[in-house]
């Protein structure tokens, strides 16, 4: 952004002003054009925060009919919600353990080893990011079909930890790439052995990473549809919860849940954001 | 501890061997059932037997051409849409957002914060018989006024493009913030028009995130049953929809097998085809 900041005087005096009203023209067409698809973006965002203050007449939640507080007072009460949000919360938990551990170790072994069967091993763990969820689903149930396992709340935690791994090794790895490892030689120079310059240098450095791999991991867990849908057997979450209930009419209360997992996840990168922002020096663009 | 001390060239596959074996176990392993599968015949009553049941594939292909073709036309025509809405709200983003850079990426993220299922649910709502894009569209008469917008495969696209667009704006942002502004400016020193550098300079350079972008967009979409179960009719369903309620409700797992294999298969080729066309060239250069 430095190079764009500074005055460019070669190129004010070439343009013509005809070419200077096409340019202003041109950097404000597409400002209106980035604020409108942001609201784009934004729009269903809106309706489902505003659809939970709904006090709906009949089954459907479709058409605005007054405003309540009531679903907020007790957004677990349709018979099933509050099992299903229970459930979701702890597979993403075990998921999200599992999978940052796995992946953070194979994220070191990537970054810090050169070892025979790098490229097989890179293709293993990008291959699941760009296969589609259905195929991952399907393929999972036909494994548990074959071994004779029958579905249920254990299958749902393999197939996340599963889809979760790729995601971690990619965010821990980003991470890792930048790593000074002249901070550890110097650890390592003042008499630190392995395991400690591990534990007190490595370790702290990278874990802004781990937890960025293990937040990934857990939105994507909480809000997996498709795989969970092939590997539930009856255990229901709140994304089945949701489907089994969009036929006969979405209760409000999942607008309010859906907007309390929203705020939580806007609070936690809100808060990165200015983070990183107050960061960053004044004027260092 | 000495152990690893005297045998270091381990340590890799030490800290790879948790990860990859739930690959292996969970990714790799079920698509070899998925595909011995594809190949069995019986029905759930009385067990399925491997007999080569190449019939699986031809039944599939002979019933749901219709399915998969028009899944690979949504998700080509999202894509495309998704491309036009990304582009330029990445190139906002990237030279136009200075020091909001973060938030603004934020709202393109944002939908991922709405569970899937209830984002798609809130789209129903935008789009219902009762809902204001609808009126607004008949009242400017691009709808008749006896149209609806629910249920079309308007509504399906519209669905798709909508909850992958982050795929495709993302790889876009990254690749468009990357390119080094001096080699524009120099492009304009140069005498070129603006719009003749954006064509030969930041086009050309931001590629590798147009190829991203298009696979991540395009893969999910193809593979996607929710925008068509919730936005449309049968007279909508992909092929997801097909594999869904084959391996699901009908439990006609041959022919759900035979089709998964030929959607892992024609996203495999379109790969390898998409990034050997575009890719390897424009990359190198």
């Amino acid at each position: 952004m430095t190079a764009v900041a500074q005055p460019e005087p070669a190129r004010r005096r070439t343009a013509s002003p005809l070419a200077r009203a096409w340019a202003f023209v041109r950097r404000n067409a597409i400002s209106v054009f980035g604020v409108l698809a942001l609201v784009y973006l934004l729009l269903p965002i809106v309706v489902v925060i505003v659809f939970s203050f709904n006090d709906p007449a009949g089954r459907y939640n479709y058409t605005w009919e007054g405003f309540t507080t009531e679903h907020w007072t007790n957004p677990f009460g349709p018979p099933g919600l509050g099992d299903a949000m229970e459930a979701s919360l702890k597979v993403a938990g075990l998921a999200t353990l599992a999978a940052t551990i796995l992946g953070t170790l194979a994220a070191l072994a990537l970054v810090r080893y050169h070892f025979r069967g790098r490229g097989a091993t890179n293709l293993l763990i990008f291959i699941p990011l760009a296969a589609p969820e259905i195929v991952l689903g399907a393929s999972l149930l036909t494994l548990f079909l074959n071994w004779g396992v029958s579905t249920g709340f254990w299958t749902i935690v393999i197939a996340h930890i599963m889809f979760c791994i790729s995601f971690v090794v990619v965010t821990v790895r980003a991470r890792l790439v930048g790593f000074d490892r002249h901070l550890e030689e110097a650890a390592m120079d003042l008499g630190a052995n392995e395991y400690v310059t591990f534990w007190k240098v490595t370790l702290p450095l990278i874990a802004p990473g781990i937890l960025a791999g293990a937040l990934l991991a857990f939105s994507l867990s909480i809000d997996d549809f498709v795989i969970t849908n092939f590997n539930s057997g009856t255990t229901v979450t709140f994304p089945l919860y949701v489907w089994g209930s969009a036929r006969l009419g979405v209760p409000p209360e999942v607008n309010v849940i859906g907007t309390m997992i929203f705020g939580v996840a806007i609070a936690i990168m809100l808060a990165n954001v200015l983070f990183q922002w107050r960061r960053t020096p004044k004027g260092a663009q | 501890m000495t152990f690893f001390h005297r045998h270091r060239w381990l340590t890799p596959y030490v800290l790879l061997a948790p990860a990859l074996a739930w690959l292996v176990l969970f990714f790799v392993v079920p698509l070899f059932w998925l595909s011995i599968t594809s190949l069995q015949e019986g029905t759930v009553q009385v067990g399925y037997t491997f007999t080569w049941a190449w019939e699986n594939y031809s039944n599939a292909i002979r019933e749901y051409h219709t399915q998969f073709f028009r899944a690979l036309l949504y998700a080509g025509i999202a894509t495309v849409v998704a491309l036009l809405i990304s582009y330029p709200l990445a190139y906002w983003i990237a030279f136009r957002g200075g020091r909001w850079k973060n938030v603004l990426l934020l709202c393109i993220i944002a939908p991922f914060f709405v569970t899937y299922l209830i984002r798609t649910l809130a789209w129903q709502n935008i789009l219902s018989d009762n809902g204001f894009v609808l009126d607004v569209l008949k009242t400017i008469g691009l709808v008749a006024d006896d149209g609806r917008l629910l249920a079309t495969s308007t509504a399906v696209v519209a669905g798709i493009t909508y909850n992958f667009l982050p795929f495709m704006a993302l790889p876009l942002y990254v690749s468009l913030e990357q390119i080094d502004r001096s080699l524009i400016e120099a492009a304009e020193d140069l005498y070129a028009s603006s719009a003749k550098a954006f064509l030969r300079v930041t086009l050309p350079l931001s590629m590798p995130g147009v190829i991203a972008g298009t696979l991540l967009t395009f893969i999910p979409a193809a593979g996607d049953f929710i925008n068509a179960q919730l936005l449309g009719t049968p007279n909508q369903y992909m092929i997801g929809n097909v594999i869904q309620s084959k391996f699901l409700v009908i439990t006609d797992y041959g022919q759900a097998a035979a089709l998964s294999v030929l959607v892992m298969a024609v996203i495999l080729v379109l790969i390898a085809v998409y990034t050997r066309l575009l890719g390897t060239e424009r990359l190198a250069g």
